[in-house]
C-alpha cells in the first residue's frame, strides 16, 4: 500500500473541515460544554432572585404622601375632594394624609413637620383650599402643584359637577406607534445579537490558548495552510455556538410557552418572524466570524494567557462602540449615521438586523451580507498571516516570550 | 550563495533530490536567523542537520515544511516550490511534542494522518495496527493524558508515519528519549530509509548524525559552511598519525611534519602530503625503533570543529545530553 493511493492533497476547505470536525466534536462531547450551556441560566436565576427581592422591597416601601395642615373644615374638604378625584387621576395624585387640623388662629411651621418621624411625608399643603401653600423639596412640590391645585378647586366646589365619559375608538396602530413598536423589536434583536456575539466569540480565544498550550499548532501548520486552521477553528466554534443558541432558544421557547406567552410584547418585524430569525442567524454568524478572526489574530500575538486577556480588551471595547453606533443608527433610518453603521463591517450585522425589524426590503440584506462575507475573508486572511508569522517565529530554544510592543509585533507580521 | 556554496557538496549519489534549497534567508525583527542556506537532499537518503541550539536548524526545517516562508531564496520539496502542495507525502515530528490530551491514542494517529489527507477510517485502522505492531496495542483506547510521556511520544511518532510519507522530517527526534528508545528510533530511521523514504533530522548530538547519516549539513549562526557526504566532511581533515618509537630523538625527527606534538610516549601529527611511505623509510633509516604506528581518520566531531569553528563546537558540546548530565 502506498501513500499515493490512500492519501492526497487536501483543499483548503477539506483541511478546514478536518480541524472543524475535531474541534466541534471535542467541544461538544466535553463536560465543559454542559457548563457552557448552563452558563447563561445563572444570570437569569440571579436576575429573577434580584427581581423578586426588589419587588418585595418595593411592596414594603410606602408611597410618598402629601401632608395636609389646614383648619379642620378645609382639611376635610381636601380629603373629600382627593377621594373624589383619585379614581380619575390615578397615579398622578399622591396619597393625602392629614398631619394637623388647625384651630382658628393657630400657627404651624410646615417645614418642621417635614423633619418629623413620618418618613413617607414628602411635602405639606397648608393655607386654605383657596390659597394653598406647598412646602417641600423643589422637585417634589413642582410635580405636585398641578394635582394639588385641581384637588383644591374640587374642594372649593369650582370643579366640573359632572365628568363626561369619553368614548374610545381604537385603531390597530398609528404610523408613530408602528415605528415605535418596530424600534422595540429592533432593539431587542440587536441586544440579543450583541450579547450572543460577545458571549460566544470569547470561546475562540480560549480554544486558541488551549491549542498553544498543547503545542499541536506546529503539527497543524506543517500539514495544512494556516488559513485552513483559522477557518476550521472559526467554523467549529460557530457551529458550537449555533448548537448552544438552538438549545437556549428551545429552552427559552418552552419556558415562554409554559408562561403563556411565546413572544411577549414584541411586534412582528417588518420582514416577518421566520425571515427575521434566519437573518438573525446569518448576522450572528457574520458578527461572530469577524470578531472571532480578530480574537484569533490577537491570540497569535500573545505569548501568555494573561497577555491574551489584556490584548483582547481593546477589541471588546471596540465592539461596545460599534454596538452603540448601530443602536444610534437604528433610531435614524436613512440617515448618514445608518449608512456608516451599515458600511463598517463590525457594526453592519447589528445595524442590518435592526433594519430587518423596521423595513421589509430584502435586497439590502443580500448586498450587506455579501459585503460582510468579503470582510470576513479579508480578516481571516490577515489574521491567518499574523498568526503564521507570530506563532511560528522562533524555535523551542528561542521560545522565551519576547517582551515587545504590540505595534512592533504587528509591523513584523506585515513585513 | 557564495559563502555557503564553497563548502557544499553536490549530492554524491546522483539520485533525484527530495529537497533543494538555494540561498534561503529568514529574518525575525531584523535578526537574521537563517542566512543563505543551500541544501540538496537526495531521495532515500538519511540526512542530518547538525548544529548547536539557536543555530537555525528549526527555522530551516520550518521553511522546508512551508510553516514559514523564506524572506529570500527558493526551496523545492519533492519537486514543489510550495511544500503544502505535497503535504500528503511528508511526515513531520516537531521538537516540541504535542497531542490533544483528550484524544484516544489511535484517534490521535488517525487525526495526524487526516491532516495529511489520509481518510479518517483508514487512519483509525492503521493507527490500531501501528500501535499493535509497536507493542502499544493495549493503549489504543487510552486517552493521551493517560499515557506516559514516552508512550505519548511514540504515538506522535506513529502519527508522523501513518500516511506512509515519502519524506520524513524530524526536529531533534532523540531529545527526551532514553537510550533504549533512542536505539529503537535509530532502527526505525534505518528501516524507513531502506524502504526508500527520505529522512531528514536535526540534531545537536554528533554521534547520532555520524551513526545514521549519509549526508549532513553543518549549521552554525544561521549559515551552512558545509553540506555533503559525511565522508567528505571527515576528509576535510587530514588523517592523524600516532607514532610510538623506542628512540626519543634522532635525525629521523626531521622527517616529521611541523605540527608533530608529543603526548606521553606518543607523537601525533597529520599525515604528510607525500604519504606514509617516505616517512616510514626515514624512520627506519634513522633507527627510530618503531613500536607502533597507526593512521586514524578524523571523526565527524573533528570535522565539525574544523568546519564550524571552535565556538560552534563548544556550543554543540554544551547542548549535548552527555555534557548537560555532568
Amino acid at each position: 500500500m502506498t501513500a499515493a493511493n490512500t492519501s492526497g492533497r487536501l483543499s483548503t476547505f477539506a483541511a478546514a473541515m478536518v480541524i472543524a470536525r475535531r474541534d466541534f466534536t471535542a467541544i461538544l462531547f466535553s463536560r465543559s460544554f454542559i457548563f457552557f450551556l448552563l452558563g447563561p441560566l445563572f444570570p437569569v436565576i440571579v436576575a429573577a432572585l434580584a427581581g423578586g427581592i426588589g419587588q418585595k422591597v418595593q411592596e414594603n416601601t410606602a408611597q410618598p404622601q402629601l401632608g395636609i395642615v389646614m383648619q379642620a373644615a378645609d382639611a376635610a374638604a381636601m380629603i373629600k375632594a382627593h377621594d373624589a378625584l383619585a379614581g380619575r387621576m390615578g397615579g398622578n395624585l399622591p396619597d393625602f394624609i392629614v398631619v394637623k387640623r388647625l384651630a382658628p388662629g393657630e400657627r404651624f411651621d410646615p417645614a418642621e413637620a417635614l423633619k418629623g418621624r413620618n418618613a413617607n411625608l414628602a411635602a405639606i399643603a397648608s393655607g386654605t383650599p383657596a390659597a394653598p401653600v406647598l412646602t417641600g423639596p423643589p422637585g417634589r412640590i413642582e410635580a405636585w402643584a398641578g394635582p394639588v391645585s385641581i384637588v383644591a378647586a374640587q374642594a372649593l366646589g369650582r370643579g366640573p359637577q359632572a365628568y363626561p365619559d369619553v368614548r374610545l375608538a381604537g385603531t390597530a396602530t398609528s404610523k408613530a406607534d408602528q415605528r415605535s413598536d418596530h424600534v422595540k423589536t429592533a432593539q431587542a434583536g440587536q441586544m440579543l445579537l450583541f450579547l450572543l456575539t460577545m458571549l460566544l466569540a470569547g470561546m475562540v480565544l480560549s480554544n486558541l490558548v488551549e491549542e498553544k498550550g498543547n503545542k499541536i499548532i506546529e503539527i497543524l501548520a506543517a500539514a495544512i495552510p494556516m488559513d485552513a486552521v483559522f477557518l476550521g477553528k472559526l467554523f467549529a466554534m460557530l457551529a458550537v455556538s449555533l448548537v448552544g443558541i438552538a438549545v437556549w432558544a428551545l429552552a427559552g421557547g418552552a419556558a415562554s410557552l409554559l408562561a403563556g406567552s411565546a413572544m411577549p410584547d414584541l411586534t412582528q418585524p417588518a420582514v416577518g418572524w421566520p425571515l427575521f430569525f434566519v437573518l438573525g442567524v446569518l448576522y450572528f454568524s457574520m458578527a461572530y466570524l469577524l470578531l472571532g478572526s480578530v480574537y484569533l489574530a490577537i491570540g497569535s500575538m500573545a505569548a501568555t494567557v494573561r497577555e491574551v486577556q489584556t490584548l483582547s480588551m481593546p477589541a471588546t471595547m471596540l465592539q461596545l462602540l460599534v454596538f452603540f453606533l448601530a443602536s444610534y443608527a437604528m433610531t435614524q433610518p436613512g440617515s448618514p449615521a445608518e449608512l456608516v453603521a451599515l458600511i463598517i463591517p463590525f457594526s453592519s450585522p447589528y445595524a442590518m438586523l435592526a433594519r430587518a425589524a423596521q423595513d421589509g426590503a430584502l435586497w439590502p440584506h443580500a448586498a450587506t451580507l455579501a459585503w460582510q462575507v468579503l470582510w470576513v475573508v479579508i480578516f481571516v486572511r490577515i489574521g491567518a498571516r499574523l498568526f503564521r508569522t507570530r506563532v511560528m517565529q522562533s524555535g523551542p530554544a528561542g521560545g522565551k516570550p519576547q517582551r515587545r510592543g504590540l505595534m512592533a509585533r504587528f509591523r513584523s507580521a506585515r513585513a | 550563495m557564495a559563502g555557503n556554496a564553497a563548502g557544499s557538496g553536490a549530492p554524491s549519489s546522483g539520485r533525484p533530490l527530495a529537497i533543494e534549497a538555494r540561498g534561503i534567508v529568514k529574518r525575525f525583527d531584523g535578526v537574521t536567523a537563517v542566512d543563505g542556506v543551500d541544501l540538496s537532499v537526495p531521495e532515500g537518503a538519511i540526512y542530518g542537520i547538525l548544529g548547536p541550539n539557536g543555530a537555525g536548524k528549526t527555522t530551516t526545517l520550518r521553511m522546508l515544511l512551508g510553516i514559514i516562508d523564506p524572506d529570500e531564496g527558493v526551496r523545492r520539496v519533492l519537486g514543489h516550490e510550495r511544500p503544502h502542495e505535497v503535504a500528503h507525502a511528508i511526515g513531520y515530528l516537531p521538537e516540541e511534542r504535542g497531542l490533544y490530551p483528550a484524544m484516544k491514542a489511535y484517534e490521535a494517529i488517525a487525526f495526524v494522518g487526516a491532516l495529511r489527507g489520509l481518510p479518517l477510517a483508514e487512519g483509525r485502522r492503521r493507527g490500531r495496527a501501528l500501535l499493535e505492531e509497536h507493542g502499544l496495542g493495549y493503549a489504543a483506547e487510552r486517552q493521551i493524558r493517560q499515557l506516559s510521556k514516552g508512550m505519548a511520544q511514540q504515538v506522535q511518532l506513529l502519527g508522523t508515519l501513518v500516511h506512509e510519507p515519502r519524506l520524513v522530517i524530524f526536529d531533534e527526534p532523540f531529545s527526551g528519549l532514553d537510550a533504549l528508545n533512542q536505539g529503537k528510533l535509530e532502527r526505525m530511521i534505518r528501516t524507513l530509509a531502506a524502504k526508500g523514504t527520505t529522512v531528514i533530522f536535526s540534531t545537536h548530538v554528533i554521534a547520532h548524525a555520524e551513526r545514521l547519516c549519509d549526508e549532513v549539513a553543518i549549521i552554525a549562526g544561521g549559515k551552512v559552511p558545509f553540506a555533503g557526504a559525511v565522508d567528505v566532511a571527515r576528509d576535510r581533515i587530514r588523517p592523524q598519525v600516532r607514532l610510538e618509537t623506542r628512540a626519543q630523538n634522532g635525525p629521523w625527527r626531521q622527517a616529521l611534519p611541523d605540527d608533530a606534538r608529543r603526548e606521553g610516549n606518543f607523537l601525533y601529527f597529520s599525515l604528510p602530503d607525500s604519504g606514509i611511505e617516505p616517512l616510514l623509510r626515514a624512520l627506519i633509516e634513522g633507527e627510530a625503533g618503531i613500536l607502533s604506528l597507526s593512521i586514524e581518520r578524523a571523526g565527524l566531531h573533528d570535522a565539525f570543529v574544523a568546519i564550524a569553528g571552535e565556538a560552534a563546537a563548544k556550543a554543540l558540546e554544551r547542548d549535548s545530553p552527555e555534557e548537560q548530565g555532568r
